[in-house]
């Protein structure tokens, strides 16, 4: 395809846009239609968590860490949680680490559920995205029966989580499951097998794999090229290695290994992976008193401690430095979405204005966590 | 290959830059900054470490009168072992060089470590303010920030630690 | 008006002209997404199917020019609060804002030790409603809505201001 010489010119794609990532600014040099840099601009929501955790006790840290992942805030606390127990060495009972797998599970549906809507509202397809939150809102309906809250949690503590599962909530569970395995195939008759969806994502956005290991790319991204990396299997922490799961891989379906549709691919396969858990999870689960292992006073001995686990965007990190006393050192989180938005240059040179939106999509980024 | 195994190979090839530190437990090394780049270089290419996934850098000040520190947390896919590299920098000009070109991630986080602390990455090539915007002033994460008064005609009012609003 | 009442057939309606203006004009008004954090997905859940807001007459625009009503939902920043000023100055009057969830009323769990945070979006933009809560329940936001629809109900817009 020829390229016409012309001026640069700069887009502004502005903090403000319809598209509901959040408050990013791309500033796109463009040659015509084509990408030739892009320069992201993040900061916009730069709330300071880094430094509120270094003036506010452990546990006053969990609902901050909520806030920073708002859609998968099940798996942020999480995230905090395991790698504090490591740091203290607190064993917590077996029915805390299913509970904390079955909400986890659930909420990476839910936190997919809307990725895969938004996406489909930016490609420009309406309906999935109203199927998928309709959804989603049964997730939360479990989430507020159970914690009280539909969004922010604040659920998981160190050493245990804050309530045990209400009367029935495995019946009501079980019942959401069976009612939500067919709905899949619905979803997939509306975006998967859409002809105008597979146009607008194959073959576009490819990243490699050394690529992507350079720019840190993990989770679905990775797994999007090829990379079998899940941190539930490769380093896996509570109780995921007695379940038995798939870790979907994308394989170039439908156009190039690594693009846009193999990304979004490896979302859906993974949530038919996290039902699966959850079926596991609520079979064996076993009966005990959740709030047996939570510390009196939480007191970490002197040190400091890194440790990934899996949020639906990849691998988030915890490092955290303790001096002993009740307040942290330095409570440092790596985010998933930061190094997936940083890929974003050198991806989508040579694609046009509209790709940039498929490939920004496809990435799966919450503002929140980038900028903490 | 074992943490102690990994600091015997870069000692072996390297053996001025390794520096005896008790404050830092068994997985974390402590290197000094004249050599980082090399010492990257080589962790990367060499064939028995291979880390190719830098996983984290964090700023660390420690507190008045010390040294910050930057902390590299560093993976290998193939061989799946880890060390964590502890880099100590002046107080007062802080700087080291870059491994931007190495691991391309290490680009935005050492711009978001130069924002947070003001620790300069020399080679890299275009460290700027991330998170703040370009004309805040000060070092947030340093422990003796001082916010600024007003920003661009936005008073924003002082919290009384105590007594709550003012 | 209790001259006139009950001496025309049933489908002649008598009120006062402001009446009608204010049932036209509070009964559509056009949302600006100014979705900027958590709030925002409840915003998006309040508009999806569950909870519709367009059954109350709010249509989401993504300029300015189109919208009525600014919903700030989120925490505001600095970096953010100059673009809120910009982007308020672009909507065309009669403009009314929403500032919806604790950190957009106040700066919300960061108004300690938040250097960056804006302590309420009331210090770049007039507020007419503030939706409390983080995040607020879809409900919330709607009833934060059809209390700001109460409002418009109640302005004069064919009275001249004096002074």
């Amino acid at each position: 395809m020829g390229v016409v010489q012309g001026d640069q010119m700069t887009l502004n794609i502005g903090p403000q846009h319809p598209s509901t990532h959040g408050v990013l600014r791309l500033e796109v040099m463009t040659d015509g239609e084509i990408v030739s840099k892009i320069k992201p601009h993040i900061g916009y929501l730069h709330r300071c968590f880094e430094k509120h955790s270094e003036n506010v006790t452990y546990e006053q840290v969990i609902p901050f860490t909520d806030r920073c992942d708002y859609l998968a805030s099940m798996n942020s606390n999480f995230g905090y949680v395991v790698a504090m127990e490591q740091l203290m060495e607190i064993k917590v009972p077996e029915r805390v680490d299913y509970i904390r797998v079955i909400m986890g599970e659930l909420n990476r549906i839910g936190s997919h559920l809307l990725a895969l809507g938004v996406y489909g509202l930016d490609i420009g397809a309406f309906t999935p995205f109203l199927y998928m939150l309709r959804d989603r809102e049964r997730i939360l309906d479990m989430f507020e029966y159970t914690c009280g809250a539909r969004l922010l949690y604040n659920y998981m503590w160190v050493g245990g989580v804050s309530h045990d599962l209400p009367k029935d909530f495995e019946k009501i569970c079980i019942g959401f499951l069976d009612y939500f395995e067919p709905q899949i195939e619905e979803y997939n008759n509306l975006l998967t097998y859409n002809k105008i969806f597979v146009e607008r994502t194959a073959d576009v956005g490819v990243i490699p794999a050394d690529v992507a290991v350079s720019y840190g790319v993990s989770g679905p991204n990775l797994r999007g090229s090829g990379v079998k990396w899940d941190v539930r299997k490769d380093e896996p922490y509570s109780i995921y290695d007695r379940f038995e799961f798939d870790v979907p891989v994308g394989n170039g379906h439908f156009g190039t290994l690594g693009d846009c549709f193999d990304r979004y691919w490896v979302r859906m396969l993974e949530i038919q992976e996290s039902v699966k858990i959850i079926r596991q999870a609520l079979k064996d689960i076993p009966g005990g008193d959740v709030h047996q292992a939570l510390p009196k006073k939480i007191r970490p001995p002197k040190g400091s401690i890194y440790r990934r686990t899996e949020s639906p965007r990849g691998d988030l990190g915890y490092y955290i430095i303790s001096d002993g006393t009740p307040v942290p050192f330095r409570v440092k989180m790596r985010s998933p979405a930061f190094t997936a938005l940083s890929c974003l240059d050198e991806v989508s040179r040579g694609w046009m204005i509209s790709d940039v939106i498929a490939i920004l999509g496809s990435l799966d980024i919450v503002l929140g966590e980038i900028d903490r | 290959m074992t943490s102690a195994e990994i600091i015997a190979v870069i000692e072996s090839q390297f053996s001025e830059a390794v520096i005896e530190n008790e404050d830092l437990a068994d997985h974390q090394v402590e290197l000094d900054s004249a050599h980082w780049f090399d010492i990257a270089t080589f962790m990367k290419n060499d064939p028995n470490l291979s880390f190719d996934q830098l996983e984290c850098i964090t700023g660390v000040d420690p507190g008045e009168d010390s040294q910050l520190q930057t902390r590299y947390n560093l993976h290998s896919m193939e061989y799946r072992h880890k060390i964590e590299v502890v880099i100590r920098h002046d107080r007062e000009n802080p700087k080291v060089a870059s491994i931007e070109q190495l691991w391309r991630i290490g680009d935005w986080f050492e711009r978001e470590t130069y924002d947070m602390y003001g620790i300069i990455y020399e080679g890299h090539r275009d460290l700027r303010r991330i998170l703040c915007p370009d004309d805040w002033e000060g070092w947030p994460l340093r422990k003796d920030y001082e916010g600024q008064e007003s920003y661009h005609g936005i008073v924003v009012p002082k919290i009384k630690e105590e007594e709550g609003w003012e | 008006m209790g001259v006139l009442e009950n001496k025309f057939q049933d489908n002649v309606i008598v009120a006062s002209l402001d009446k009608l203006l204010g049932w036209a004009r509070s009964t559509s008004p056009w949302y600006f997404q100014f979705g900027l954090a958590c709030c925002a997905i409840e915003m998006m859940a309040s508009a999806a199917s569950r909870h519709d807001l367009e059954r109350i007459g709010m249509m989401p625009r993504s300029s300015p020019r189109q919208a009525d009503v600014m919903i700030v939902a989120g925490t505001v920043t600095m970096k953010m609060a100059l673009r809120v000023k910009k982007l308020y100055e672009q909507m065309a009057d009669p403009k009314y804002v929403i500032s919806m969830g604790s950190c957009a009323t106040s700066g919300g769990p960061y108004w300690q030790h938040g250097y960056h945070v804006l302590k309420g979006v009331d210090l770049v933009v007039p507020v007419d409603v503030y939706v409390p809560g983080c995040p607020p329940r879809p409900e919330a936001l709607i009833e934060g809505l059809l209390k700001l629809q109460e409002k418009i109900q109640t302005e004069r817009p064919l009275t001249r201001k004096i002074a």
